[in-house]
């Protein structure tokens, strides 16, 4: 194979794309080490946007022009942003496609891995050409975390989703400047209305739940008070998380697990989580785990690297402030 | 209204999941009806109970699974579907996606030609592998609409509309019938069985239909037509022992202490 063409979805729910988010960074880290890097998109990339593509080695970035007709909130809609990724992969000739696991990226990618006749792999944690070339291996974590598979593509182009927090994202050694350049999508109008469509505000200061390196997460353990747990999570620059059952109750509104999202952080602390199962599926591949839990049986402690048996509202403020005042020393 | 629910037979959450010669391994003692799709055949019910034509309404199941897997249409009679049609074939071993969402589309098209479907309803993400996106492409597959995710689920006319929550944006979505719908644990609490239906699901029927019935090409279908293969497995090794300590005050510092110890912080 001639050097590989390995195509990046940069994703952005508003219509202008202002900030290239920390897994689209690791997508690109990732398709460096695969091939040439394209990068397509559908709205229009700020100038900070294309230095960063640049930086992390980006050659040419392909922004679809859709038909006028098409309302700007349909631009989402699955079967719509699909054509969008056809239509890159034919342009490119691309022999690989990566989009970031988001539930919109994974159906968006696997509509168009059918539509290309293309194999694909949802939630990967790794990609990379076999030793001899081609075909691409794709190493997936399933089983709540427990197994570890790698799959082979059997098709030119290969189509991938790739979780969050896979890789560290490097920049390129050397940057380029990558151009903008239309492209043109033909799509019907889709058989899908979006009668309303609000991108959430994320918090200030705290990165999102599904992108972070740290994690806290508060349970029914709080009683509803996630006070002790935003501000372990603000000492150590960590999103907050819920489990359902927090989440249901009002007190948090997103929350990990199987039916929410799903997280692979460096460290994920539960504080008040029992560890149920569901709850276990969207948490278990984190790298090392941490439990506050006044309950010395808890189950979440069996899959702990660090336990704390004891009241999550004495545990988290004391080690909130010990972990201040050692940042304030270093 | 004729409604399509899909079912999917998945290995026991809490059972000791594994893979044997690159496949999951399906022990019919550990196996059970992915919990979400509980609320998908709950959401079929809802709405053919709501219809006006509800008297002659119906839900059918489908799944496409080895024998053993009839406990999950047998779960599915219990909660009131009224039809229950197992999809097996050696053929159809080893699908990816697209081989499995081939099966699916050609079961719809095959019941849409005895009688017109309505609306075909899955659960959000099978339990086990949690893709999501065999809704997605079998609406794809179909031609039809989706609506994928739904945390609620409303039925006016032939306009179905949803609200969901995902990634971060909140939606309300619609679209006519025929449709392909994904349900979320949000979206309902599926229904206990009631005695009556338990004991009439006993003896209730499993149709069955092979590759052959659904016209497929055993070369888009099972190890054969799927453009993935899975060619290493591994359990991954046990966390090391858990380091276990109990708060007489220090607690918090112990942590602190052993996450700047391991240059976590
Ligand atoms: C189909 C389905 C899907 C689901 N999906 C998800 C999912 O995606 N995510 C999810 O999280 N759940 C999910 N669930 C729910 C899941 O099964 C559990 O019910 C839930 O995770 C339990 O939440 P919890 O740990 O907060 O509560 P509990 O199980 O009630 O645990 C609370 C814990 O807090 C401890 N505690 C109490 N007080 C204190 C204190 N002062 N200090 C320290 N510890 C304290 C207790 O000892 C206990 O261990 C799902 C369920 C179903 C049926």
């Amino acid at each position: 194979m001639t050097r590989p063409t390995v195509l990046v979805l940069l994703d952005s729910p508003e219509s202008a794309v202002t900030e290239v988010r920390s897994p689209v960074l690791e997508l690109l880290t990732i398709a460096r080490s695969l091939g040439r890097v394209d990068v397509v998109t559908l709205g229009a990339p700020s100038v900070e946007v294309l230095a960063t593509l640049g930086a992390y080695g980006a050659q040419a970035v392909h922004q679809a022009t859709l038909p006028t007709t098409l309302p700007p909130q349909a631009h989402h809609v699955t079967a719509v942003l699909a054509s969008v990724l056809v239509a890159a992969v034919r342009r490119t000739d691309a022999d690989v496609l990566l989009v970031p696991s988001s539930f919109a990226g994974k159906e968006a990618a696997a509509v168009a891995a059918a539509r290309l006749g293309a194999g694909f792999v949802a939630d990967a944690s790794g990609v990379a050409w076999s030793e001899e070339g081609a075909p691409l291996r794709v190493a997936k974590r399933v089983f709540a975390g427990t197994w570890d598979t790698v799959s082979t593509v059997a098709t030119d182009p290969a189509v991938v989703s790739v979780r969050a927090n896979s890789v560290a994202a490097t920049p390129a050694d050397a940057p380029t400047h990558p151009e903008v350049e239309a492209l043109p999508v033909i799509v019907a109008a889709p058989a899908v209305t979006v009668v309303t469509r609000e991108v959430k505000q994320r918090t200030a200061g705290r990165p999102p739940l599904e992108e972070a390196a740290v994690v806290v997460a508060g349970g029914r353990g709080t009683g509803g008070d996630f006070g002790p747990v935003e501000d372990l999570a603000d000492a150590l620059g960590a999103a907050v998380g819920a489990t359902r059952d927090a989440a249901f109750e009002g007190w948090f509104d997103s929350y990990i697990g199987q039916t929410g999202v799903t997280v692979a952080p460096r460290v994920y602390i539960g504080a008040g989580v029992s560890g149920a199962p569901h709850h276990r599926g969207g948490m278990q591949a984190s790298q090392v785990v941490v439990a506050v839990n006044n309950d010395p049986e808890a189950p979440i402690f069996e899959i702990s690297d660090f336990a704390v048996v004891g009241d999550l509202a004495h545990v988290l403020p004391q080690a909130a402030a010990a972990i201040r005042a050692h940042k304030a020393q270093a | 209204m004729r409604i399509v629910v899909l079912l999917k037979y998945v290995p026991d959450i809490s059972s000791d999941r594994r893979f044997a010669e690159g496949r999951i391994v399906r022990d019919p003692a550990e196996g059970s009806l992915n919990e979400l799709d509980e609320n998908a055949v709950e959401a079929a019910l809802r709405l053919v109970e709501a219809a006006p034509d509800a008297e002659t309404s119906h839900v059918v199941a489908v799944t496409v699974a080895p024998e053993t897997a009839d406990i999950v249409l047998r779960k599915a009679f219990q909660m009131g579907v009224h039809r229950g049609i197992r999809v097996s074939d050696d053929a159809l071993a080893g699908s990816d996606y697209f081989g499995t969402t081939a099966a699916l589309a050609a079961a719809v098209r095959r019941l849409g030609e005895e009688e017109p479907v309505d609306l075909v309803v899955t659960g959000m993400a099978a339990l086990d592998g949690l893709g999501s996106v065999v809704p997605a492409l079998l609406a794809d597959e179909l031609g039809w609409p989706q609506l994928t995710l739904a945390t609620s689920v409303a039925l006016d006319g032939s306009t179905l509309t949803i609200t969901r929550e995902s990634d971060d944006v909140v939606e309300t979505l619609s679209a006519p019938l025929p449709a392909v719908l994904s349900v979320s644990d949000a979206a309902n609490s599926p229904r206990y069985p009631n005695f009556k239906l338990i004991m009439a699901a006993r003896t209730k029927p499993v149709e069955t239909w092979d590759a052959a019935d659904l016209e497929l090409d055993p070369a888009d279908v099972g190890a054969a037509g799927a453009r993935t293969a899975t060619v290493e497995a591994a359990a991954r090794p046990p966390r090391p022992e858990t380091e276990l300590v109990v708060d007489k005050g220090e607690g918090g510092t112990a942590l602190a202490d052993f996450l700047i110890r391991n240059d976590l912080v």
